[in-house]
């Protein structure tokens, strides 16, 4: 390169333009203290409710229509000993990955083609919202009808409610996508491949992760209706069969179990979910 | 006279809107010679957007056509770099994968992208800032990280929408400074657009200046020598004569 043209000072312009950074020098406190006092006090109100409800189980409410912790903690234990417990859960786990998965690809897969294409997107649109607004619980006859009341019907069952979720999301994600930012790709140079892959998916992650994470309860609510309306195994078939034989006990260690899974699904999304989170700035005002 | 690498010739741009047609450039012409830096002056809603927006490839025009070295403009070309006035980081991208981008468009390698956004990062000013995300940073710091990924992509054509504007007094000396230096014997071209008639003196070669829609109301060469110090240019006599006159011809514009 030549000589600079009009520098008086050289180099290359002053970094003093940039805010200074410098170790925070937080304390443990600081730095956990708020999650310490979350997860302190989740834990307590937990405690509280499961002491609350054993304590009034008998003197005020019927045992019989709302149990009590203990008996269905020994409930959960004598299924976990007889093997019950497994058996059914892993079921109804596989019903649930099963049908959230396949919803979730396909919804996506769907959702990306269509977004991709303006009047198509525009022309499906109606008949989309329409059929995202008919109850799923209503299909279920329709696929006993087809599908048998085996483990598939309950997968389908979730997929079809997470697929919607996810296909509506995900198109509204694309369409979100900053016109701005995709030009610029054009003019560096990208092809209308690259531009699916370090453009629009990137950009529509947010929309995308969204249908996903609430998609989640539904895969759940899909499966277990399945087994609620027509099975033999699976956690709902234990609700409806304990219900049926008047073992609340029996309901409520089922209803644990199935919070238990929908927890850890939460959280597994919830990791995927904090990339996007990075996006935006962290600001911790240390106190 | 060189030979013109981008010219515009009888161009006209429209939208429709509802039953109404927008016009935004009428019969403009312009040709810009291969190696020179033009700086397009104009006031705001002149055009000057889109014309810079159809010589990138973005649009197209309604009538009359655009070349680039004799082929008309039908898209977007990473030979053609364009600093749009908009911000365009990727923002789920750090600064340093922002800055890779159009080298990783290019196929250029992982270590060759990583030094090159190094280099063209502390050109701006942004070291230590390698690692931030778009949001983390100010409107002046997002500015200069455009302006290095502009700049990765090693683009001959250089199409600037005030570029500076944003940027404080000092910053701003600093990247005309870089951007001359860049310029200067690389042969690239430049086409730079700002309302800043003092910046449009210091830097060109040549001064255009704009009317409602795209009229071409001055187009005069600026024959001062190079180097130009900013603070010595302000005083020297044909600054001072080009400046009143492109004062006036923007006036004139207006009216």
């Amino acid at each position: 390169m030549t000589t600079p043209a009009v520098d008086t000072s050289g180099g290359a312009p002053s970094s003093g333009s940039t805010p200074l950074e410098e170790p925070a020098n937080l304390t443990w406190w600081q730095r956990y203290g708020d999650t310490t006092i979350i997860w302190t006090g989740r834990l307590t109100l937990l405690l509280a409710l499961v002491v609350l409800w054993e304590l009034l189980s008998g003197p005020v409410l019927d045992p019989l229509f709302v149990s009590r912790p203990s008996d269905v903690a020994e409930r959960l234990v004598g299924w976990v000993g007889d093997g019950t417990l497994w058996t059914h859960t892993w079921i109804t786990v596989r019903e649930i990955f099963g049908g959230y998965l396949l919803g979730a690809v396909t919804g996506m897969v769907a959702g990306f083609a269509v977004a991709s294409q303006r009047n198509l997107a525009r022309i499906i649109d109606p008949f989309m919202m329409a059929l995202y607004s008919v109850p799923k619980v209503a299909l279920a006859p329709l696929f006993i009808v087809w599908f048998g009341i085996g483990l598939q019907m309950k997968i389908l069952l979730a997929a079809v409610m997470v697929f919607f979720l996810v296909f509506l999301n995900t198109v509204a994600g694309v369409r979100q996508v900053d016109r701005g930012i995709v030009d610029a790709a054009r003019l560096m140079g990208a092809s209308r491949r690259e531009l699916l892959i370090k453009v629009t998916l990137p950009a529509s992650f947010t929309g995308v992760i969204t249908g996903l994470r609430v998609a989640i309860p539904y895969a759940l609510i899909g499966a277990v209706i399945g087994e609620l309306v027509a099975s033999n195994r699976g956690l709902g078939y234990l609700i409806s069969n304990s219900a049926a034989t008047f073992d609340t006990a029996g309901v409520f260690a089922a209803l644990v179990v199935l919070s238990v899974i929908a927890a850890v699904v939460n959280m597994l999304v919830d990791m995927l979910g904090r990339r996007t989170d990075r996006w935006k700035p962290l600001e911790r005002e240390p106190s | 006279m060189q030979s013109s690498i981008l010219e515009a010739t009888d161009v006209e741009k429209s939208f429709v809107k509802g039953d109404k047609r927008i016009v935004a450039l009428r019969g403009f012409n312009l040709a810009v010679a291969e190696g020179s830096f033009v700086t397009v002056v104009g006031r705001s809603g002149c055009g000057k957007s889109t014309m810079l927006n159809m010589m990138a490839g973005l649009t197209k025009p309604t009538a009359g056509q655009i070349t680039l070295r004799g082929e008309p403009v039908q898209g977007p070309r990473a030979e053609v770099g364009y600093l749009t006035q908009d911000d365009t980081l990727l923002p789920w991208r750090e600064v340093r994968r922002n800055v890779e981008m159009p080298m990783e468009l290019q196929g250029v390698g992982k270590r060759r992208r990583r030094e090159t956004a190094q280099e063209l990062i502390e050109l701006v000013g942004l070291q230590g800032f390698e690692k931030h995300y778009p949001r983390e940073l100010s409107g002046g710091m997002r500015r200069r990280a455009s302006l290095a990924r502009l700049l990765a992509g090693d683009p001959q054509t250089l199409l600037l929408d005030e570029p500076f504007g944003a940027l404080d007094a000092q910053l701003r000396t600093d990247l005309q400074v870089e951007l001359l230096r860049l310029w200067r014997g690389s042969g690239r071209t430049v086409v730079f657009v700002t309302h800043d008639l003092e910046e449009a003196l210091l830097l060109g070669d040549r001064v255009v200046v704009l009317g409602p829609v795209g009229r071409l109301l001055l187009d005069e060469p600026v024959e001062i020598a190079r180097p130009r110090d900013p603070d010595d240019v302000r005083v020297d006599e044909r600054f001072v004569h080009l400046h009143k006159k492109l004062g006036a011809a923007l006036k004139e514009g207006a009216l």
